[in-house]
């Protein structure tokens, strides 16, 4: 594919941007591991995300300050909104920590994206979707077996309620391929891609912009201003899609979650 | 001029999960507006049905990288 490698290079004409433009050289090595900006930044939503709530949650007191009525509402958003509401109210409360865990952590490491001087979204290496992705895999699949034991769970996974007869040779292998083998990939997936996709828009507009500003004949020059402009434009539209896939990835983990403690049809 | 054919082929695939995430919200705008306490529950439920399309969208790119 000619989409990877450099940038703008003005012997070449314009190189747009592509896979190549995620792989960073390392920021430094220890003992020959190399540690490179998305490992880093993986390190610093954690930081961020402990932090904020540590910090809201030191003082506590009946009459909230500032910073813990932040951190109470925050919490309590994920908490009814995801958790109580999906999971329902008998058995969410063990799986809040986790949801709440799971999305702002996500929601920071998105909005790398977008803020200056770090622009770059976590997720938006596959790598780092598909662990977190496995993570919930594993989560939900063995409090599933866990409530259920293991047929009872593959029972309830793979087959429909009020399904019968013949066409269950067809539904039980679908079901199956669909709930159990390729949601963990498409959880990973829409996280990544929506990164990816978003972190290339930008660096195309502003690479672009650039190169028609630099290397473009005279009329062409305010196209590149323009280029920049929308490049604005678009990385607010990015804080947003940024938020809704952190909003996504934790709404389908508290639905795979609750559909595998669901009662038998 | 060079490139990839696969981003056009992406880019046609792209139609058919654009269409139906704008039925999608189209259909939970409709519902918001005739009862519009209803929006707490209508909320989940169209951005379930969002991600659902999405991800024909997010294969699709997989794809049109990877092929």
């Amino acid at each position: 594919m000619i989409l990877a490698g450099s940038l703008v290079s003005a012997e070449e004409g314009f190189v747009a941007p592509g896979p190549g433009s995620f792989d960073l050289p390392p920021v430094f090595s220890v003992g020959g591991v190399d540690v490179t900006k998305p490992m880093l930044l993986l390190v610093l939503a954690a930081i961020v995300v402990f932090g904020f709530f540590f910090a809201a949650a030191r003082q506590r007191s009946m009459v909230p300050g500032k910073l813990q009525f932040a951190g109470e509402s925050l919490y309590a958003s994920v908490r009814n909104g995801l958790g109580r509401d999906i999971i329902g109210s008998r058995d969410f409360m063990p799986f809040v920590p986790y949801l709440v865990t799971l999305f702002f952590f996500i929601l920071v490491s998105n909005w790398f994206g977008s803020v200056p001087f770090i622009q770059f979204p976590t997720f938006s290496r596959a790598s780092m979707a598909y662990a977190l992705a496995g993570l919930s895999w594993v989560i939900y699949n063995a409090i599933g077996i866990k409530r259920h034991g293991l047929g009872g769970y593959l029972r309830l996974q793979t087959i429909p309620g009020g399904v019968g007869g013949p066409i269950l040779a067809l539904i039980i292998p679908l079901e199956f391929f669909s709930n159990i083998l390729v949601r963990p990939i498409t959880l990973a997936l829409r996280l990544f891609a929506n990164m990816f996709a978003g972190h290339i828009l930008a660096l195309l507009f502003a690479t672009g912009g650039e190169y028609l500003l630099i290397h473009g004949a005279l009329l062409i020059k305010p196209v590149g201003i323009l280029a920049w402009v929308l490049a604005i434009a678009i990385a607010f539209l990015e804080l947003l899609v940024q938020f809704l896939q952190a909003y996504v990835f934790t709404l389908l983990n508290a639905m795979y979650i609750s559909g595998a403690l669901a009662d038998e049809h | 001029m060079t490139g990839s054919l696969n981003m056009i082929g992406y880019g046609l695939a792209a139609v058919g999960p654009g269409v139906g995430i704008g039925l999608i919200f189209a259909a939970y705008i409709n519902g918001v507006a005739r009862q519009p306490e209803a929006q707490s529950r209508l909320q989940s439920i169209a951005i379930l049905g969002f991600a659902l399309a999405e991800a024909l969208a997010i294969i699709g790119i997989a794809l049109a990288f990877v092929l």
